[in-house]
């Protein structure tokens, strides 16, 4: 972990880059998915293609793609987004203490590209402690990584469109990304714990209406972690 | 398709962007002008597992909205795969090339 303290900027970036890439495997199926129903959903094809860079958050761009399908209103659209977006914010502040030095354009570019994958790659160097004076280039490289994927991904989606055989089952590739992601992460009790009851409660409240069940789902997880490593490390 | 006009799927996709932005830049500008209590501090750790477990169950557990745990429900078991196989290799590319494969065998069997 020395070499860690010492990374130098490229090498920072470097890492944060290489740590997405086996994650393209599951993110190029899914927007490549996201693309095709995009287009069917009624969606121009410029729009589609932009939103990728305009929105860039998977499963927000799949959620608009179905409610446009649905023709959903407008403002219960918006609302079902942030929504399921508002994870991110719980990103946004387990990252915020690592950035906290930094100018504000660096900390604009960062917050955009705080996706899922990227934020979980890049996490590790940003609690690590003493924290790297270069950590924040290791979520750049991961971010630029993640992001110049799922452009790609998504645009083949959207020339490809219904020419995709259906039944393909490519959606599955989400879950199966989040689960290579998570599942090393569990090295604890309270991990277990806090995984544990955030699956079986966004279960139970998956009913909810426009995704509420995710994030109040999350939140009991994370309580129910804090709770069982009381006086104990994370 | 869709009964909305491209001019509300533009509206829909800039504000949407706007939001997804200052959602994920809130607490990172926010830092060092409050500060948190340490109840949420503590919490922070489990951020990427509860979120990511939260996102990830419902879609592997579920079928049109109802719970499926039957041997039918060929995305839990390749999922339940992909979780043995991250647990031992701790493999990205393994594990959701497992998850794939799992899946497709399934298909055949159920």
């Amino acid at each position: 972990m020395l070499l860690h303290q010492e990374l130098t900027r490229r090498q920072a970036f470097s890492l944060g880059l290489r740590a997405v890439l086996p994650m393209h495997l599951g993110v190029a199926p899914f927007g490549l998915i996201y693309g095709v129903v995009a287009v069917q959903s009624g969606i121009p094809a410029l729009a589609a293609v932009l939103m990728s860079s305009v929105v860039f958050a998977g499963s927000s761009q799949f959620l608009i793609a179905q409610m446009v399908g649905t023709s959903a209103p407008m403002l219960i659209a918006l609302g079902a987004v942030i929504l399921v977006n508002l994870r991110h914010a719980l990103y946004s502040a387990s990252v915020a203490p690592a950035l906290v030095h930094l100018p504000n354009r660096w900390k604009a570019l960062l917050a955009y590209l705080l996706t899922d994958e990227a934020y979980a790659a890049a996490i590790p160097s940003l609690l690590a402690t003493p924290r790297p004076p270069n950590a924040h280039w290791v979520l750049f490289g991961s971010g630029i990584g993640l992001w110049s994927g799922w452009q790609l991904a998504t645009l083949a989606g959207v020339l490809i469109g219904a020419q995709l055989p259906s039944g393909l089952d490519l959606e599955f590739a989400l879950p199966l990304t989040f689960i290579a992601i998570v599942v090393p992460m569990i090295n604890s009790r309270a991990r277990l714990i806090a995984a544990a009851v955030a699956g079986m409660a966004a279960l139970v409240l998956a009913g909810l209406p426009f995704k509420t069940g995710l994030l109040l789902a999350a939140i009991t997880g994370l309580i129910a972690g804090a709770m069982a490593s009381k006086g104990k490390a994370a | 398709m869709t009964t909305l006009t491209p001019i509300e799927i533009w509206l829909l996709l800039a504000a949407a962007g706007l939001a997804t932005l200052l959602t994920r830049a809130s607490f990172i500008f926010a830092e060092g002008h409050y500060s948190a209590p340490g109840w949420l501090r503590q919490l922070m750790p489990f951020v990427p597992i509860a979120t990511l477990t939260a996102l990830t169950i419902p879609d592997i557990a579920l079928i049109e909205g109802a719970l499926a745990l039957g041997l039918g429900n060929a995305k839990l078991w390749a999922g339940v795969v992909a979780v043995l196989v991250a647990a031992r290799w701790k493999n990205i590319l393994l594990t959701i090339a497992s998850g794939f494969a799992a899946l497709i065998v399934l298909r055949q069997l159920i």
